[in-house]
């Protein structure tokens, strides 16, 4: 069991508002994930700029005079937020993958959680209303995020085990459920260049949505393709710079519920998570059908 | 009227007092308020008394209910009326997964749609869906009867034993062993109270349904197959 909650807004009015939202619905699910939580939140993108999020599990060693060390190694200068085991650097998007390397060389011990234009994640062991006052959650802005609280089944109980999974420039992916056949589909995505952080199973998923991505396929088309060639238990959401998009195996055992109103479009694996939302009484809300793709883009 | 606030006081307060209705009671009308999608709300009430919740619920609404009446005035979460011995409970709104599952008795009304797997393993439970119902429904059915206004997903009665189907629209597909068979006079009597009795009579007439039900080839031993076992 795990708990999934999403909100894509329809009205910028909402921005402002998009982490205290997300946060207030994710610690509803707490009894579904208590062992780690995560969140993904799209903002903020700036010209010719471009984010990385970074985890490690020393920070005051790691990321003392971080951004002076990139800001020699890559010649342009590094802006870095850091927020309790994660920070954001802001890079000039030409230099995001001198960056990186430099970074793998420069600390090796620190973890890379997202790469992209506006995408942060922030995710770690515990319970989720500790997460979120950790990284202060509820004062994020965005245009829409995706948040998880795991109950680990298949592997184990660590900040990189936690959900969303990124493995592509601004894509997210979280899962309730079990895949069974990821060890094979890992070898193949790995054949053709992607790389793996864990030995989970939803890494593969979003290894997948993002392979998919980059042979030219939209994210309609990507969750489609995967529902032929993602074989267990899922309810997938995923996240990419502009869009949201939300999947369900064929058999759709993993609960899910949606509601839409003119300002927003939220997920939630039960109702419960919806009820705070302003104008929730008059929403549609529905229970998306097995293995139906939505997305929705702006 | 007992007005119980759910938000104040609590899902415990609630199910004990509702567990401590027994035999003869004057507190035979319940409004629940601020029910916010919680788990469980009136499961396992044992006594005549009419309960109605104001809102959507989440997992297992009206579980295992004997004797009461309970109205939801929203939707339900998986599971609700599940092992229903006795009673009716009336869904406003939608029903999510294993609507009514393994019933043994009593009455439940979805106006709206249920989603997959309603009355699964139902023992003796009716059913009336005025909308759809999902795939799965009715897998393993044992008795009882599921009246669906609207159209069934897939692999309709699958494996299914002596429980009746009525379905007034399309079937997406019939699952193992179960197929269409003939509507008889004592059908359309059943069907006519089942309506009555689910509020869809305004809705729909019986001779508007065709009625599923088991070729019993599965649940037989065959001796021809000994060999195989």
């Amino acid at each position: 069991m795990c708990g999934i909650v999403g909100l894509f807004l329809k009205d910028p009015k909402l921005e402002p508002k998009l982490g205290e939202m997300l946060t207030d619905m994710l610690i509803t699910m707490t009894d579904r994930g208590p062992d780690s939580a995560g969140i993904a939140i799209y903002s903020g993108a700036k010209d010719g700029l471009g984010k990385i999020t970074i985890q490690s599990a020393h920070p005051e060693k790691d990321f003392k005079d971080l951004d002076g060390d990139l800001h020699d190694a890559i010649g342009q200068p590094v802006v870095m937020l850091v927020k309790s085991t994660h920070a954001v650097l802001e890079v000039p998007l030409a230099q995001i993958d001198a960056a990186r390397s430099a970074l793998a060389h420069l600390r090796p011990d620190v973890k890379v959680m997202s790469v992209g234009d506006c995408i942060e994640i922030f995710k770690e062991v515990g319970l989720p209303k500790d997460v979120a006052a950790r990284f202060e959650l509820s004062k994020m802005k965005g245009t829409h995020g995706i948040g998880h609280t795991r109950m680990a089944t298949e592997s184990a109980v660590t900040t990189m085990g936690a959900h969303p999974f990124s493995t592509g420039p601004d894509q997210c992916l979280v899962h309730n459920g079990s895949l069974s056949n990821h060890n094979g589909l890992r070898r193949e995505l790995m054949r053709k260049g992607m790389t793996f952080e864990t030995q989970n199973d939803t890494e593969v998923a979003a290894a997948y949505v993002s392979q998919k991505l980059k042979e030219g396929e939209d994210l309609g088309k990507a969750l489609e393709s995967g529902l032929e060639d993602l074989d267990g238990f899922y309810t997938f959401v995923v996240g990419t710079k502009n869009g949201f998009g939300v999947v369900r195996d064929p058999i759709a055992c993993k609960p899910a519920v949606m509601a839409e109103t003119d300002d927003y479009v939220a997920f939630g694996s039960e109702y419960r998570a919806l009820v705070n939302l302003p104008g929730i009484e008059n929403a549609r809300v529905w229970e998306p059908e097995p293995a139906t793709v939505y997305f929705w883009e702006r | 009227m007992q007005t119980f606030d759910l938000g104040k006081e609590g899902l415990r307060a609630l199910n004990s007092a509702l567990h401590a209705l027994k035999g003869q009671t004057n507190m035979t009308d319940w409004e629940i308020i601020n029910p916010r999608g919680a788990h469980a709300i009136a499961a396992g009430v044992d006594a005549p008394v009419d309960i109605t919740v104001r809102g959507s619920t989440g997992y297992y609404c009206a579980g295992m209910n004997k004797q009461a009446t309970i109205r939801i005035k929203g939707s339900a979460g998986p599971g609700v009326a599940e092992n229903m011995m006795s009673g009716t409970v009336i869904v406003d709104g939608d029903a999510s997964q294993y609507a009514g599952a393994t019933g043994r008795g009593g009455l439940l009304v979805i106006k709206g749609n249920a989603s997959s797997r309603c009355g699964i393993s139902m023992k003796g439970i009716d059913i009336v869906v005025h909308g759809n119902i999902g795939h799965m429904s009715a897998f393993m059915a044992q008795s009882g009867n599921l009246v669906v206004l609207g159209n069934a997903g897939e692999a309709l009665g699958d494996s299914l034993y002596e429980a009746r189907i009525f379905v007034r629209g399309t079937v997406k597909s019939l699952g193992a062993d179960c197929i269409e068979k003939e509507m008889r006079d004592e059908h359309y009597v059943i069907l006519e109270e089942l309506l009555r009795r689910g509020e869809a009579d305004a809705k729909a007439k019986p001779e508007e349904f065709r009625r599923y039900g088991s070729a019993r080839k599965l649940y037989n031993f065959n001796i021809d197959n000994a060999s195989s076992y």
